[in-house]
């Protein structure tokens, strides 16, 4: 694993040292967070698109005609 | 209004191993201000990667809001995390070579107050779609500013070339 680079603003000095455990634990945290919130992201699009399929056969036009229609609002 | 920019402690520069993070420490509480500017690409297979920016180590009370400008349309987004992010650093499917660039600025970062942080970024690929984005974010801690670390979200590596550089702005 590549080092995590520190520069000690009081001294200048440039360390290279491994990750903390508490590092690598809040790194893992925030992945997950934000494949979480990725997936999350997804399914509201996906649901967004299936509902505006639904009203599309209802009216009885394609998804492409109901966007030209909700258009500007 | 800032008159004095004063480069803190060493530029980082990335050598051929890369790094998993950045950290400017020991930050010194003498300047009013601090700015970050760093220009960043990681190894993540992917043309963005979302760079977390935490301070004295902290993983709780950051907001933040951001417009984003996508070469061809505009949009906005927020919400908390346990980070400040910078979603646009170029990743390894990037235009070959090129870096995005952030700028990280906050005032009164060693007062006792919250600390609010401004960013701006843009990206360099040459693609349709090319990022520009603006962020304002609080992270909710009335504690000094005393280290600010770089960490990508993805797990991947900082790349050689990646640079940073910490400036103490000073009011008189």
């Amino acid at each position: 694993m590549a080092k995590v680079i520190e520069i000690n603003c009081e001294t200048g000095e440039t360390i290279e040292r491994d990750q903390t455990a508490e590092e690598i634990a809040a790194q893992e945290q925030a992945a997950q967070e934000a494949a979480d919130r990725k997936a999350a992201e997804d399914k509201a699009v996906a649901d967004l698109v299936a509902k505006q399929e639904a009203i599309a056969t209802k009216l009885g036009i394609t998804l492409d005609e109901l966007k030209v229609l909700l258009a500007n609002n | 209004m800032a008159n004095t920019y004063t480069l803190i402690g060493s530029p980082i520069v990335v050598g051929s191993g890369g790094a998993s993070s950045l950290v400017f420490s020991s930050i010194p509480n003498t300047f009013t201000d601090i700015l970050i500017k760093i220009s960043a690409r990681t190894s993540v297979s992917s043309n963005q990667d979302n760079l977390n920016i935490t301070f004295n180590g902290s993983t709780s009370g950051y907001t933040e809001k951001t417009i984003l400008g996508t070469g061809s349309a505009a949009n906005s987004y927020g919400g908390s995390n346990p980070y400040i992010g910078w979603d646009y650093c170029a990743g390894a499917n990037a235009t070959a070579n090129t870096f995005n660039n952030l700028e990280l600025y906050i005032p009164n970062y060693a007062g006792s107050n919250y600390k609010s942080i401004s960013m701006d970024s843009v990206e360099e690929t040459n693609a349709t779609a090319a990022y520009s984005n603006l962020t304002a974010g609080l992270w909710s801690n009335t504690a000094a500013i005393t280290s600010v670390t770089f960490t990508p979200n993805s797990g991947a590596n900082l790349v050689q070339y990646t640079t940073a550089y910490l400036y103490g702005i000073s009011n008189s």
